[in-house]
């Protein structure tokens, strides 16, 4: 389990990733080996996955991004398999996540512009099997995106 | 926007899975010399197409066992202030990402819970509250895949 002093370095860590092991440690009021004990502990129980990078599609001339929300027809016992599986296959899809309620599968797509993503919708999109149903929502801004735990 | 080689995108791959490997490890697995790979890393965080890094955590490991997706309309009766909607909404810890949408919802939110009743709690508490808060759907996240995207 979880002390104090493990929340209290993830909270540093997940605020700034980058900060190395002796100034995580000074942050969280301990000694740079105490610490480093406690990561090796938090990744190896898996509690700790990594660190990724993340990309900013608009600088890479991505501007448009859109939620589509997707109903499947259950009737068919493969359709979220089956669905998924093809989904994965477009490249533009950067997410895809599966969901209990009224949506059942949401796909983030980017594209270059509104032509782009008109094109991607038509030729990849549509195609994919078991949809019921699509909702598009576009993406306008991102007010917060800190996808941190409140630790 | 910025142009990306073969050995940038090869680059952006690896750090998007892994970013706490070092420049020299990356270097060799794209034969490139540590010098170069450092100066590649370097201009693609200049050009903003590296946003940052984020460290992974396993949140059900933390005790956060439901996340939840909300869309949320605002009421339009009265003068809804999207400042005030937004500030406020930032503000509650258990709210990751707030996105602001077109199509049928105005805000799409993430939001972590340690389980159904603490969600609910959020939900009643400081979501039903928020400054100009109308009709709230709610689906809750089943699984979620993070792809490479157009790279």
């Amino acid at each position: 389990m979880l002390d104090a002093e493990d929340r209290r370095l993830l909270r540093y860590w997940q605020a700034e990733p980058s900060l190395t092991v002796a100034e995580l440690a000074g942050l969280a009021g301990t000694t740079p080996a105490r610490a480093a004990r406690r990561i090796a502990r938090l990744r190896e129980a898996g509690v700790v996955r990594g660190i990724g990078a993340v990309i900013d599609w608009a600088k890479l001339g991505y501007a448009v991004e859109v939620s589509l929300r997707v109903t499947l027809d259950k009737m068919q016992v493969t359709a979220f398999d089956d669905f998924l599986a093809r989904a994965r296959e477009v490249p533009e899809v950067v997410e895809l996540q599966t969901f209990l309620g009224r949506v059942d599968v949401r796909l983030s797509i980017i594209a270059r512009d509104m032509a782009h993503y008109q094109h991607i919708y038509r030729s990849r999109i549509l195609s994919l099997p078991h949809i019921a149903e699509i909702e598009a929502l576009m993406h306008v801004a991102r007010i917060k995106n800190s996808e941190g735990l409140p630790l | 926007m910025m142009a990306l080689d073969d050995t940038d995108r090869a680059l952006l791959r690896a750090l998007s899975r892994d970013a706490a490997q070092s420049a020299g490890a990356l270097g060799r697995r794209l034969g490139l010399s540590q010098p170069a790979t450092w100066r590649r890393i370097r201009r693609l965080e200049q050009a903003g197409v590296i946003r940052g890094r984020q460290l992974r955590l396993d949140a059900e490991k933390l005790g956060f066992g439901v996340t939840v997706f909300l869309g949320v309309k605002l009421a339009l009766r009265g003068r809804v202030s999207l400042e005030d909607f937004e500030r406020a909404v930032t503000a509650i810890p258990e709210v990751q990402t707030v996105e602001h949408v077109l199509g049928l919802y105005d805000y799409r939110l993430r939001v972590v819970a340690r389980d159904l009743p603490d969600f609910e709690r959020v939900l009643r508490r400081r979501i039903m509250t928020l400054p100009g808060a109308g009709e709230v759907e709610a689906n809750v996240l089943l699984s979620e895949e993070r792809l490479a995207g157009p790279l």
